[in-house]
Order: C-alpha cells, then sequence, then structure tokens
C-alpha cells in the first residue's frame, strides 16, 4: 500500500498537490453521475460501508449512486448537487474504511458481494455458482499475495449502455455495419448504422434491430455472410453514435452502391447524399 | 500390372468423387427447402393474418356494445402487428410494398389508440366510423389479391426461392406471377394514403420537421466559412462542399475534409447555416481526464453555438468517450424533444461531435399553458410505492405525439430509479420510464 501511494505522489504534479490536499483513495478528480472506473468503485464501496448504497458495486456512477451521493450529501450536511468533489470525499474518508484489496478481488473473481461496515467480510460474500473448477489454494494465495504487493488497475465490472440497447444489440449491429461498411469513412459507418435505426422507426420496416437487420435482401453482407466477420471498434463506435443520436445519412432508410446496385426501383427513390461509396435516399 | 493398379485407384476416385458430390448436392438441396419453408411459412402466415384482420375489422364494425368493442380492437393491434413482422420475414425489400406495410402499420396505431381511450366516455366518432370502414374495404382488397396469389403458388408449385432470384438478377421481374400480385396489392393502396391524411389518423403523415428555421438561405462560400469555423478552423480550401438532393427533409450543405488520421465531417442548413451533425474523428487514447471536466468542456462548446438556455442533463462515459445531452430550458421547464448532444475524448477533452438534429427538428416557438394543477395534486397521482427524489417541470412528447407540459418525479422503488411523467393540465399519468442501470459486462476475463 505505501509503495503505491508514493508512486501516486510522484505521478501527480506538485503544483496540483499545493492547493489541493490530496485525499486518502480518490484521485483528485470530481467524479459525477455517468463516470466509470476505480474511483467510482471507491465511491460505492464507501457508501455502501455507511449503508448509504444497496446496488452492486461495479463501478459505473449510475442512478443508484448518484441518490446515495445525494442522501450522504444531505446526512453530512453538505449542498447536495450530487458532485463528488473535494469535501464530499473527505467526508466519506474520515466516516467509511475501505478494504480495496477485498472489493478487488471479489471483482475479479466475479462474486457476489457487499462491502457493508461492521459485519464480517466472510458472510458479505457469495462465490458465483457457476464459475469453473475453483484455482488451487496455493495459486490464491499467490494471487492475494501479489495483490498486496502492488494493487493493479481495477476495471469496471459493468458498462454504460444507451437507454433501450443491450452490449449484445449493440454488437449485433456492429456486425452489421462492419459487414456492410468496413471500407467507408467513419462517418459514412454511422450513416449506415443510422440508416439500421431509422428503419427500426419507419413504418414499413420491422420495429427491432435484429428483424431489420436479418429482413431477407435487405443487406448484401447479410446474405452473403459477411455480417459474421469479426467487427472492429470502430464500428462499434460507429453504432454508438448513432444510437446517441447522430445522423449524417439525412434520416435516410435506404442506402445503395452505384456501381453495383441491380435494381432499378432503388435508383428512382429521392436521393438525399452520399457519404463514401454510398448513396442514401428515403 | 501398372495398369490395373491405375485402372483401380483411377475408378475408387472416380467413385469417391461421385459420391461425394452426391452428398454435396443432397446437402444443399435440404438447405435450400428448408430456406423456401421459411419464405413459404412467412407467406401463409400472412395470407391468413389478413384473412383474420379483414374479418375482425368487419366484425368491429357490426359491434353495439362498448364492453366487446375494446378487446376487438385490441386484437386487430395484435394481428396487423403479426402481418407486419410477417412481411419482415418475405424477400421483398426491393419490391415496392412500403404502401401496404405503412397499411398495415396505420391499422395497428388507429386499433391501438381507440383500444386504450375510453370508448363509454369518448365513443367512436363518425369520422372514425368511416376510417373503419375504409380499413375493412381495403383489407378485403388485400385479402382477394392474397389468396389469387396463394392459390396460384399451391397449384403450381411457385417457389419464393425463384422470387428472390427474380429480384436479384432483375431480368423477369415481369413475368413472376407472386411479384405480379404483390404489385396489384401495392396498387390497391394508392388511394388510401390520401384519405388517411385527409383523415388525419396517420402515424406516418406529413411530418412538420425543420418548420422553425431562422435566417436566410446562405452561399456556399458562407457554408464553407461555417464549415471551417466548427471543423478546427481547417482552412476553406481543403473542405469539399456538396449539397444535398432532393430526398433531404431539409436542403443541407455537407462539409468534410481529410488529413491524414483526421476526418471532419459536418452538415449545415441551406436556410441560416445552422450546424446539423459535426463529427471528428481520429484515434483516440485512453481516458485521462474526468467525466467531469469534459462535461465543462462540453457545456463551454455548446455556449458557442446559437442556440440559448440549454441544460446539461445526462452525461454518460462510454470506455474512451463522454456523451453529454443537454436539453432546451424555458422557465425552468425542459424540453425533452428538443435535445443537443456533444461528444467529448476523455484523452484530452476535444470535442469530437454535436448533433443538433433533434433540436432544430422538434423546436418551435410554442405557448406553453399554465398548469393546470399544483405540484401537490400531481404529486398525489403518483404511485405510493415509490419515493419520490427529485422533481422538474417539463415538456414530453407523449405516445400520441403530442407535445404536453408535465410534472416530471424521479422515484425511486428498491434499486430501480423511474421516471413518471403527470401531464399538468388534467394529472394524467402520461409517461413512466424505467431509467436503465448499467449492464453486466458478460464477456470479463476472470
Amino acid at each position: 500500500m505505501v509503495v503505491f501511494w508514493g508512486m501516486a505522489l510522484l505521478l501527480f504534479p506538485l503544483s496540483e498537490l499545493t492547493y489541493v490536499k490530496p485525499v486518502q483513495g480518490f484521485s483528485n478528480q470530481v467524479i459525477q453521475q455517468g463516470a466509470t472506473g476505480e474511483d467510482v468503485i471507491e465511491l460505492q464501496s464507501r457508501l455502501q460501508y455507511l449503508g448509504f448504497y444497496n446496488g452492486n458495486i461495479d463501478g459505473v456512477f449510475g442512478w443508484g449512486t448518484y441518490w446515495a451521493v445525494r442522501n450522504f450529501q444531505y446526512e453530512f450536511g453538505l449542498e447536495i448537487d450530487g458532485l463528488v468533489g473535494e469535501e464530499v470525499k473527505n467526508k466519506l474518508n474520515k466516516a467509511s474504511n475501505y478494504d480495496e484489496g477485498y472489493v478487488k478481488e471479489q471483482i475479479r473473481k466475479g462474486n457476489d458481494f457487499t462491502h457493508y461496515g461492521g459485519t464480517p467480510k466472510s458472510q458479505q460474500t457469495k462465490e458465483k455458482p457457476d464459475q469453473k473448477q475453483q484455482p488451487k489454494q496455493q495459486e490464491q494465495n499467490q494471487q492475494q499475495q501479489n495483490q498486496q504487493e502492488q494493487p493493479q488497475q481495477q476495471e469496471p465490472s459493468a458498462v454504460n449502455v444507451p437507454s433501450g440497447y443491450s452490449q449484445n444489440d449493440i454488437q449485433l449491429m456492429a456486425n452489421a455495419v462492419y459487414g456492410e461498411a468496413r471500407g467507408e469513412p467513419y462517418v459514412g459507418q454511422v450513416a449506415v448504422a443510422a440508416v439500421i435505426l431509422n428503419r427500426i422507426q419507419s413504418a414499413s420496416f420491422p420495429n427491432t434491430a435484429s428483424g431489420v437487420i436479418f429482413e431477407p435482401r435487405a443487406f448484401t453482407a447479410v446474405a452473403d455472410g459477411q455480417i459474421w466477420l469479426e467487427p472492429n471498434d470502430q464500428a462499434k463506435e460507429a453504432v454508438m453514435d448513432a444510437i446517441n443520436g447522430w445522423d449524417p445519412s439525412g434520416q435516410a432508410t435506404y442506402y445503395f452502391n452505384p456501381q453495383t446496385a441491380t435494381s432499378d426501383w432503388i435508383w428512382s427513390r429521392p436521393q438525399i447524399k452520399q457519404i463514401g461509396k454510398h448513396i442514401f435516399c428515403k | 500390372m501398372l495398369r490395373w493398379t491405375a485402372i483401380i485407384i483411377l475408378s475408387i476416385t472416380t467413385i469417391g468423387a461421385g459420391v461425394w458430390g452426391y452428398k454435396e448436392n443432397q446437402d444443399k438441396n435440404a438447405v435450400l427447402i428448408q430456406a423456401e419453408n421459411s419464405y413459404q411459412r412467412a407467406f401463409h402466415d400472412l395470407t391468413y393474418n389478413i384473412d383474420l384482420l379483414h374479418d375482425k375489422i368487419g366484425s368491429s364494425l357490426a359491434m353495439n356494445s362498448r364492453d366487446s368493442l375494446s378487446p376487438q380492437l385490441a386484437e386487430i393491434w395484435k394481428i396487423s402487428s403479426e402481418a407486419n413482422s410477417d412481411v419482415g420475414q418475405l424477400p421483398l425489400t426491393l419490391l415496392p410494398f412500403n404502401k401496404t406495410e405503412e397499411f398495415l402499420y396505420d391499422i395497428g396505431e388507429f386499433a391501438y389508440r381507440t383500444a386504450v381511450r375510453d370508448l363509454e366516455k369518448k365513443p367512436l366518432s363518425d369520422e372514425e366510423v368511416k376510417f373503419l370502414e375504409e380499413l375493412h374495404t381495403k383489407s378485403g382488397e388485400i385479402e382477394g389479391e392474397l389468396r389469387k396469389v396463394q392459390n396460384v403458388v399451391l397449384s403450381d408449385n411457385l417457389r419464393w426461392m425463384d422470387v428472390e432470384l427474380a429480384l436479384a438478377t432483375n431480368d423477369e421481374v415481369g413475368d413472376n406471377t407472386i411479384v405480379n400480385g404483390f404489385k396489384t396489392v401495392e396498387k390497391s393502396m394508392e388511394g388510401f394514403e390520401d384519405s388517411v391524411t385527409q383523415t388525419g389518423f396517420s402515424a406516418s403523415g406529413p411530418e412538420k420537421s425543420y418548420r422553425n428555421l431562422q435566417g436566410e438561405k446562405i452561399t456556399e462560400k458562407q457554408a464553407k466559412k461555417i464549415a471551417s469555423k466548427f471543423l478546427e478552423k481547417v482552412s476553406p480550401d481543403k473542405l469539399t462542399l456538396t449539397k444535398s438532393g432532393k430526398g433531404a427533409d431539409v436542403p443541407t450543405y455537407t462539409g468534410s475534409f481529410e488529413n491524414g488520421d483526421r476526418n471532419g465531417y459536418i452538415d449545415l442548413t441551406e436556410k441560416g447555416g445552422h450546424p446539423l451533425t459535426v463529427m471528428i474523428s481520429r484515434k483516440v487514447g485512453d481516458a485521462k481526464i474526468s467525466l467531469f471536466e469534459a462535461s465543462e468542456k462540453a457545456k463551454e462548446y455548446v455556449k458557442g453555438l446559437d442556440i440559448e438556455n440549454l441544460e446539461l442533463v445526462e452525461s454518460n462515459q462510454y470506455d474512451k468517450m463522454g456523451v453529454f445531452r443537454f436539453l432546451y430550458t424555458e422557465n425552468d421547464v425542459r424540453f425533452y424533444p428538443d435535445s443537443v448532444v456533444v461528444k467529448v475524448a476523455l484523452d484530452n477533452g476535444e470535442v469530437l461531435g454535436l448533433s443538433t438534429r433533434d433540436y432544430f427538428n422538434f423546436h418551435s416557438d410554442r405557448e406553453l399553458n399554465e398548469p393546470g394543477i399544483s405540484l401537490e395534486e400531481a404529486r398525489k397521482k403518483v404511485n405510493p410505492n415509490v419515493e419520490i427524489q427529485d422533481h422538474h417541470m417539463s415538456v414530453i412528447e407523449n405516445d400520441v405525439n403530442e407535445q404536453v407540459l408535465c410534472y416530471e418525479f424521479l422515484t425511486t422503488m428498491e434499486n430501480t430509479t423511474y421516471r413518471i411523467f403527470i401531464n399538468a393540465s388534467n394529472g394524467h399519468e402520461e409517461k413512466v420510464e424505467t431509467l436503465k442501470k448499467a449492464e453486466m459486462k458478460f464477456n470479463q476475463d476472470i
């Protein structure tokens, strides 16, 4: 532990430390709703220690954490804004204990666990039932030792997803976008993703992402199996952008490649614009 | 000896190749038959459902008691949605069939709206009855046509795989019986569209979008100047500028530049030169700044827009990106349809995207009615099992696409947060949303 804090002090420029008293634990960033990461894990653990937070400690600052912070601010006579700044962190540090090693180990193992103060840790953890054979005792011991020597960066065990979509829906759409438009500029990929979403909204198409994607003859990449190529991160980002509201296609419901289009009908649709090789139309 | 060995080896390979080829062919046929069967199933389901739909609409016209009418309308809603999903499974995408699909959708919308309405208090109007009659006639026409096609399909053993092939190669579309049948159905729908828009029951009617764009038409030169301002001041000669085609909802200029790993893209309205979409793409490194710091950058950025009174209401961190949603506010009333989204890279806090499409699409100078009920009265309309944590005034679009002024309550029950909208003029519970919790990572390495 001591080694780590020493390192942390070295990493932060002194200028920042002169006016901001370093808080033990948290980094000196203000944490707000929607954030993810290690600070959030600590925040949730400390709030749970005090009984303000009853959700999962997953490293994502969602609504549950937001209400917990506000209740904490109310109880401790602070300004109620749901933002975790210097003052909140100080109060939290004074009032609670954070067993970093325990929490991170539980997250790494994927256990179902809590971090309430005043209850023995052994009663607060339940091993994941469907886990494969436990690693040998020896290995476990070693892992614990390693961990005590140098706590690693712990990724959150959950992610933010746009409302109405799960990671798997996003993955499926990313597959379609990658299969259809992997050679296109990024904007062209966002536009293709936007067309899928516009079709879901449209009266003349199915109402789900899978319904639109797998509609027979709708996408060539589905027909020839290119949809099952492994999509890259860019395709996923394009889908996220489209879901979050970007639509460079201009609310198009069709697009085609003028070099390979075989149908006369598609040429008769009112065109909006061309991005890369694709012409987008209504 | 050598000759015999050669003969034996050759004949074994020939027989082997024959057996292998036969098996391959069998496998291929099995797959083809399976694909054909699923098309056939969707097609026969569709004709059956349309048949049923026609009957049900007919009997709803004959009904007199309100008690039986509501369930009947709910059933029509369900059947129309099933018929729509059947259409989605047929290879008709490149065939003009969207009017029929919209027809099915309109039936569903109409049936839903009337089914959920209290018909005791607000019985069907004469207009609505007339509309229902029209739906009855039209669905009858579709039914007759589809039944005819179905008969030919069954008696002549027509295959949908041939339709697919015909559509793909595009040469003999004219001769395909199935395709012709569906084209006739689509033709019969032509008159319907007009009557829908006249009666105003359609959900897919003409949209009144972008009606409040301010400003004069801009020239190409001005467009380039504005584009360069939003795309990190790239010199106007490096920008490619194009104008939108006739299919666009609102005429726009599109500017883009490419500079090694950095690409920029912008859509500007021709009228007023407002930016609708701004995107800059580049490689983004690991997150270094906090979401809070990024939100300050986003707030600073929207101040540079010509849109007043934007309030940050939602922030989300997606890995290396922060996405911030702003809403237009007026006298502390939030306008949910008028949203602006900003994307900030968390490696250095640079703004990488802006979308104001929703704002310009929905924003209008509307007159707000004074709330008819007080906050306390609205509070009483909220389910007593939830705990109210916070409240606002807001304008939302309800499920019949009307903008309504509401009291918005953020409430919790157990560990879940719900957003409840209570209509401020009549206390009606307009909408209840479950605010999504973060999702577990499924593919986490343990």
